[in-house]
């Protein structure tokens, strides 16, 4: 372990009541080259909505570190779905546009029309998504709208109270399927993004997660590539991202991490499903 | 190169898809529906992402239209869509939101008979859809009722006026008649679109990133879970309601001066009164219109003012009695109020209108 002496401390004030330690004050420790990490500059100083152990947090942090990154933030229009992430802008220094449930993509093909020069991205769960919006979905990305959809798949309706999403895994239990989902009642799982890998529209389609430090570092490449991929108009970018509710779930947030890796993974597995890079 | 101030021959659609170009709209999400496919079928041919810069795009259904219109005006954009009754009811998901985010925006009503398919005939029978909200919530459009080929095309250059300056969505209530029927057009000259910068100065609301470093950022957003803020919100909104009522109304007269019986009618009804008027007078008959330009808000001191010189009001819609409610409540009831209508896309002839008047005898 470092000792506060290894650390660089430049013009630190020679203070004979800690020298023995050589602590550093508070103006020190946040000098530039000290700083190993911080709050994104573009992310609010205000506490989330977000239940403990939510992924939605550690993706919003993602986002904000890249537009940061990007030097983007003038040219960026962010729209919000309906679900856990309908208060994205409250988190987000961006400008921000709320769609109404399912319709994110429709309000983003009509911003990126007429914003050709922006980057224009969607933030979407999958009942907003893969349910009620699903023609808007596919229609935006069959279009090719020169766009980014982030998606949360967390197989379940966070924000109403955990009832049964497309994505529910077979025999999950959920408010809305208590004993868990059956084929015959409620159909199968939705693999939105396989469907999304099929359109022409699509330059990159991509499945990630964010259980592991791992999974985080690969999750923020794909939505930078994404980014990237819709300011040089090369299509369509729809970046999912399995992630965790442990209040739907009914976990705590470890289990939840262990319960995605062992349940979402084997059905949604990670990866490019496409990725045309001219 | 067109000259400016074109005169052509158009129908009332393929004018509104003129008049969007020349106006400087910078852009039209669109689905089609009969009898309005010829305003995005007009676009399509006339090309005006080459010329003006104007964005034009047939969306996947109305409910995709709408949610454009609310996001391109929510940046700060002068856009537009159009359809039909049932395609109307799609939309009404979202004006909504347009109304309480203070969003601009144009929406196209080329009315046909309902309800829920009905007919491709026009009709009127949108009037309450128009009017009274149709969405959910405590709010209001502006709406315009055109009542020819001409008009339709110089609302469209009213409603940017109207949207931009109360930050509101604004309705064209027209109809199948007014939409096909082809008349003489003098379309306006061209407006360039607005700037980058010129957005940016006036919509310091918009949510487009502009500026975004020297400023807060800008959020359209309709959810408001403290009710008390949530009321403060409507309460806004209502007071923006009351100066566009006391600002806004528009209406047209046709022979009121010495007029005994006083027609009310709107869009295609009032063109087919204006016709019965002329033969009624004929016969003797001191008949005059009152046509009303802005269904909301409604002329409702002028119908007052009317009533109280009147000794008999017709109210004349392609419908079954919609904005006659409107004209008993505005009249107070200071003379008697009949009904002509016809609905289900069955259009009124003149003669029918100058016979049931003439029957109902003097007063």
């Amino acid at each position: 372990m470092k000792t506060p002496s290894t650390l660089n401390t430049p013009n630190t004030p020679n203070n004979s009541e800690f020298s023995e330690y050589n602590l550093m004050d508070e103006k020190t420790i946040k000098s530039p080259q000290n700083i190993v990490y911080q709050k994104p500059r573009l992310m609010n100083d205000i506490p989330m909505h977000y239940c403990p152990g939510c992924g939605h947090s550690i993706v919003h942090k993602l986002v904000a570190e890249i537009l940061d990154e990007m030097g983007i933030e003038e040219k960026t229009i962010g729209v919000c779905p309906v679900g856990c992430a309908v208060f994205a802008y409250r988190y987000l220094d961006i400008d921000w546009i709320e769609a109404a449930h399912g319709r994110a993509p429709a309000c983003a093909s009509a911003l990126k029309r007429l914003w050709p020069e922006h980057l224009v991205f969607t933030y979407q769960g999958d009942g907003d998504l893969a349910c009620i919006g699903t023609g808007e979905t596919i229609q935006t990305l069959n279009r090719g709208e020169n766009i980014t959809v982030i998606f949360i798949n967390n197989a379940i309706y966070g924000m109403t109270g955990g009832q049964m999403a497309p994505t529910t895994l077979m025999g999950m239990k959920t408010s809305t399927c208590p004993y868990g989902r059956q084929a015959d009642l409620h159909g199968f799982p939705l693999k939105i993004s396989d469907i999304a890998a099929t359109l022409e529209g699509t330059c990159y389609v991509t499945r990630q997660a964010e259980n592991t430090v791992g999974n985080i570092a690969r999750a923020k490449k794909a939505i930078r590539q994404a980014f990237e991929n819709s300011l040089q108009g090369r299509g369509s970018s729809l970046v999912e991202i399995v992630s965790t509710c442990s209040a739907g779930w009914k976990m705590t947030p470890v289990q939840s991490n262990q319960w995605l890796a062992e349940n979402m993974l084997p059905y949604y597995p990670l990866g490019d499903l496409k990725n045309i890079k001219d | 190169m067109q000259k400016d101030n074109d005169i052509l021959l158009l129908k009332g659609n393929e004018a509104i898809a003129h008049a969007a170009i020349r106006y400087g709209y910078d852009g039209f999400f669109g689905y089609p529906i009969t009898p309005q496919s010829e305003i995005l079928e007009t676009l399509a041919l006339l090309k005006p992402w080459e010329t003006t810069g104007m964005v034009v795009l047939q969306s996947e259904s109305e409910v995709a239209s709408i949610n454009m219109i609310y996001a391109g005006g929510g940046s700060g954009k002068c856009v537009l869509t159009s359809s039909s009754s049932v395609g109307v009811s799609l939309m009404q998901e979202v004006i909504p939101y347009m109304a309480i985010c203070e969003v601009p925006g144009l929406i196209v009503s080329v009315q046909r008979g309902g309800p829920g398919l009905g007919t491709i005939q026009p009709s009127q029978s949108d009037y309450r859809q128009a009017t009274c909200g149709g969405g959910n919530g405590d709010y209001h459009t502006i709406v315009l009722a055109p009542c020819s080929v001409q008009e339709s095309c110089n609302m469209v250059g009213l409603a940017k006026e109207l949207m931009m300056k109360w930050r509101t969505p604004v309705i064209i209530l027209s109809d199948g008649s007014i939409g096909q029927m082809m008349e003489k057009c003098i379309l306006p000259p061209y407006t360039p679109r607005r700037t980058d910068e010129e957005i940016r100065r006036q919509c310091p609301w918009a949510t487009n990133g502009l500026g975004l470093k020297g400023r807060k950022p800008n959020v359209m957003t309709s959810l408001e879970l403290d009710q008390a803020l949530m009321e403060k919100r409507n309460r806004e909104l209502q007071k923006k309601y009351a100066r566009i009522q006391q600002e806004e109304v528009r209406a047209e007269h046709y022979h009121t001066e010495d007029a005994e019986t006083l027609i009310v009618a709107f869009g295609s009804a009032a063109r087919i009164s204006m016709g019965a008027i002329d033969n009624l007078r004929q016969q003797g008959h001191k008949v005059g219109l009152l046509r009303p330009v802005t269904l909301w808000p409604f002329p409702e001191k002028e119908i007052l003012e009317l009533a109280s010189r009147m000794k008999r009001i017709v109210v004349v819609e392609l419908n079954e009695g919609q904005m006659l409610r409107d004209v008993q409540w505005a009249s107070q009831f200071r003379c008697p109020i009949e009904f002509i209508g016809h609905s289900g896309g069955v259009i009124i002839t003149p003669d029918e209108i100058t016979r049931k008047i003439s029957e109902m005898g003097k007063l």
